[in-house]
């Protein structure tokens, strides 16, 4: 059974079909690249994934239980993390705390009144900075970090719960190319380590090729080609949409 | 219902329609293209009234110099509009809206002081337009010719705005702005004289529409609060920014008004009702029921995403030892007050206010600041736990204690049917539901003479025989404040707190954490409902009474200056913006005549001085690092 099951997933905007009859899976342990041009659909189908949109036909099974139209933090319960394409963090907290919310969340003591937060959970928060090398800087402000650094500490707070699944939406963009080979590093040493399955968008061929175990290709909204690496960068159809086709 | 009845109220609702678009058009266009909720419109609509007044009672004899007087009266405010923009608001553009919004309340201070100077405390009312003086018949009934002139004069306008707006270049650039400011900007218009001219004439137009009612009802120094109300509504329900919008609402929530005139007294199920009563609420509920259903407005468009990121913000932290020691310092003094107040009673008495006030602005507080929900009608909640105490010592014969304990949990029943449809909502369109709220309770208590006394209020709430000494009773108050301030910032800082914080700062990385966000604020909100409640249930006992006038919108205004001012950063500031609200306001009341307007021209220095409030200014001072 794979980690990630999704059949004949589809999403349309009006007219306009964003996603259509997508199907594939993510297994542990792998890292696999979902890429396509711009408005290929895969910012939909990853919002579909995670809960933020409801498909419009498909299923999605995550370790063989439907998660088809759950809420993200559902979704999120059931093991799967998300990073954002545009950091999505909590600017009025510092660096840890930001993590510790994640946590708090996870061991479901969010609802307490009275116990004091920033005393919870600040080894395991420690922990997770270290991991994607923000421990020095946990005690900063969130909101006076730099981009690379915000990308780093999103990661940190989606490995909060131990997923099993970490779907990370372009996790490398608008960061300096040095900051994105050690990103993707970090990433597939967790993959190794914790034995789990990244989904990740990216534009950045160079990562994609570096790093991706697998990739699938996404073109106006339908799948055209899935394989190892070297297998779909020889893909006619994929060279067709990248290069351009010959007249 | 006869059909007579029916056409005469119809054509009143007409007319009552022209004025309200007038008034609610400026606002939406000043808000479409400014982002500037103006508070400062519903003076505008006031001072055309009596600028009016003056120019008719001079130059009105004849058609002609009416007519002129109309104009000018309008192009006069307009002037002072465009003055109120150049000096004040062109230095706030950037400041955050809630700064804005008090800026342009202490402006509604100033010229309601002002119009008291110049023209004095009595109604005027005008003489009636020459030549239109008298009434037609209408299926056998009277109506006023002038009224069926003002009926025109609304699609009038409609008309002259459409043809601005999709004619002129002027008109294209306001457009453009109300769907996307920076793109505008980004195109090299100088945005500077497009929102001068824009606040301009919005002010024209609302100086108009008061103008044109001057033969109808009298000029009145109350009326700019009214106004504006009413003008707020008729812009949610329509849609901010769009002006057919606006126009379809004025005329719906006029007619709807006009019909329940029309209906008067009936029964329902055996029931008898008065529709009359119902006029002050309808709007509100009208608004309610758009809000909830269509967010954002009848011919308005979900708002655009915006694209400044949220105001950074310090983290909260727990208190150092050093603030844990000026705590204790006050806390002592406060403690020892009643040894020196003996000398000055009037201390005591004070003291007590200020108490109360802290307890209302820290509960105000919780929701707006790390909860993000800026409500404007807190009062609601002040009002629900005054009424609920009141009424179960008048009417079930509680004793005071019992009736101050089940003070939060009225309050809370409030905000927990409230707060599910409100917390749905955000910024301006959670603002105007939670005022909905508001104006509902008020109207309640103000309508409901057989339960709430009315107008009157509820009289003969004493406090229980030990607490009848003052000092006895400014023991418990303050006992209950610090206990209710203490309890709120300890929830703030718990985890609980946190979620608040997070649902604020980011719904999408909440959501995607396990976080639910609705539910979070909507516990956010009963909480800060309950303590709210006690407030209001320590006030009623403090003053022997609760009226409506102590729960009305002037409560939930001055609730969201004391927050304001105190600096919403930071956990203190509602506290220190609290007192010193209250203590400047008795101080100035009591010395100056125009207290309203020295209170105004001191929220403007503090708002241009301290932009990040009282609390939060001193803050910096001492924290200099942020990072």
């Amino acid at each position: 059974m794979s980690l990630l099951e999704v059949r004949g997933l589809s999403k349309a905007f009006g007219g306009v079909r964003a996603v259509a009859n997508v199907t594939f899976e993510v297994n542990a342990g792998e890292l696999l690249a979902l890429i396509g041009p711009n408005g290929a659909g895969k910012s939909t189908c990853f919002n579909m994934l995670n809960g933020q949109l409801t498909p419009d036909a498909g299923a999605i099974a995550f370790e063989g239980q439907s998660i088809t139209g759950m809420k993200p933090r559902q979704v999120w319960r059931r093991g799967v993390g998300r990073t954002f394409q545009i950091t999505a963090t909590f600017s009025s907290m510092t660096v840890r705390e930001n993590v510790q919310v994640a946590l708090l969340s996870h061991h479901g003591r969010l609802k307490s009144l009275f116990t004091r937060a920033c005393d919870q959970f600040v080894d395991e928060a420690n922990a997770l900075l270290e991991r994607v090398g923000m421990r020095p800087q946990a005690e900063r402000p969130c909101s006076v970090l730099a981009y690379g650094d915000l990308k780093r500490l999103e990661l940190a707070v989606a490995l909060a719960n131990k997923p099993r699944l970490l779907l990370m939406d372009e996790p490398t963009a608008g960061m300096a190319p040095k900051e994105r080979i050690a990103l993707m590093a970090l990433a597939a040493d967790i993959v190794r380590t914790d034995n789990i399955g990244v989904l990740f968008t990216e534009h950045d061929m160079d990562v994609v090729f570096a790093h991706a175990s697998r990739m699938i290709v996404l073109n106006r909204g339908e799948l055209i080609a899935a394989g190892a690496p070297a297998a779909v960068r020889a893909d006619p159809e994929v060279q067709r949409i990248y290069l351009g086709s010959r007249h | 219902m006869s059909p007579d009845a029916f056409a005469v109220q119809f054509l009143n609702g007409l007319a009552s329609a022209s004025t309200l678009f007038l008034i609610a058009v400026g606002l939406s266009l000043i808000f479409g293209v400014t982002r500037i909720v103006n508070f400062a419109h519903g003076s505008f609509y006031m001072l055309g009234i009596f600028v009016a007044y003056s120019l008719v009672t001079r130059i009105g004899d004849s058609p002609f110099g009416f007519w002129v007087s109309m104009l000018l009266a309008a192009l006069v405010v307009a002037i002072v509009g465009l003055l109120v923009e150049l000096v004040l608001l062109r230095r706030i553009y950037q400041a955050p809206e809630l700064f804005q919004l008090l800026a342009t309340f202490a402006v509604v201070l100033i010229v309601r002081d002002a119009t008291l100077a110049i023209w004095g405390p009595e109604d005027l009312l005008g003489p009636r337009a020459p030549g239109l003086k008298g009434s037609v018949d209408i299926l056998g009934r009277q109506f006023p010719t002038y009224d069926l002139v003002l009926i025109c004069i609304g699609p009038a306008v409609l008309a002259a705005l459409w043809f601005v707006l999709t004619r002129t270049r002027f008109g294209v650039l306001i457009r453009a702005a109300t769907q996307d400011r920076d793109m505008v900007g980004a195109l090299g218009v100088n945005q500077a004289w497009l929102f001068s001219g824009v606040f301009a004439l919005g002010a024209f137009l609302a100086a108009l529409g008061g103008a044109l009612q001057l033969p109808r009802e009298p000029a009145n120094l109350g009326i700019d609060l009214v106004a504006i109300g009413e003008a707020f509504v008729v812009v949610v329900v329509g849609g901010m920014g769009s002006i057919p919008g606006a126009f379809l609402a004025a005329f719906i929530i006029a007619e709807i008004k006009a019909m329940c005139f029309a209906i008067g007294q009936t029964t329902l199920f055996g029931v008898s009702f008065s529709f009359s009563k119902l006029t002050l609420v309808v709007e509100f509920l009208v608004m309610a029921a758009v809000l909830i259903w269509r967010p954002w407005g009848l011919m308005g468009r979900p708002g655009a995403a915006t694209r400044n990121a949220a105001e950074i913000e310090v983290p909260l932290k727990p208190a150092d030892a050093r603030t844990r020691k000026l705590g204790w310092v006050v806390l002592i003094a406060l403690v020892l007050l009643p040894l020196v107040g003996t000398a000055f009673p009037y201390t005591i008495v004070l003291s007590i206010d200020i108490l109360v006030a802290v307890l209302f602005a820290t509960s105000l507080h919780f929701i707006m600041g790390p909860g993000g929900m800026h409500s404007f009608g807190h009062a609601a909640y002040f009002g629900l736990g005054a009424y609920g105490a009141g009424l179960l010592v008048k009417q079930l014969g509680w004793p005071m204690e019992g009736a101050l304990a089940a003070a939060p949990v009225a309050a809370a029943v409030g905000a927990l049917i409230f707060g599910w449809f409100c917390v749905r909502l955000s910024g301006v369109y959670l603002a105007m539901l939670t005022l909905a709220f508001a104006q509902i309770v008020w109207s309640i208590a103000f309508q409901w003479d057989e339960l709430t006394g009315g107008s009157n209020g509820i009289v003969g709430l004493w406090p229980a025989e030990w607490l009848s000494e003052k000092w006895a009773y400014y023991y418990l108050t303050l006992t209950l404040t610090v206990a209710g301030v203490l309890l709120l910032w300890r929830v703030l800082l718990a985890p609980f707190g946190y979620a608040l914080r997070a649902g604020r700062d980011s719904p999408l990385r909440a959501d995607a954490i396990g976080i639910d966000v609705f539910h979070t604020q909507w516990m956010g909100f009963v909480l800060a409902g309950a303590v709210c409640g006690v407030a209001g249930g320590l006030f009623a006992f403090s003053k022997g009474s609760i009226a409506p006038e102590a729960i009305s919108v002037g409560r939930s205004i001055d609730g969201l200056v004391m927050v304001l001012l105190g600096g919403i950063q930071t956990l203190s500031g509602p506290v220190v913006g609290a007192a010193l609200f209250t203590w400047l306001q008795d101080l100035i009341a009591r010395e100056f005549q125009y207290w309203r307007a020295a209170l105004g021209f001191t929220i403007l220095v503090l708002v241009l001085a301290f932009p990040l409030g009282v609390a939060g200014s001193i803050k910096r001072l001492f924290v200099k690092e942020v990072a």
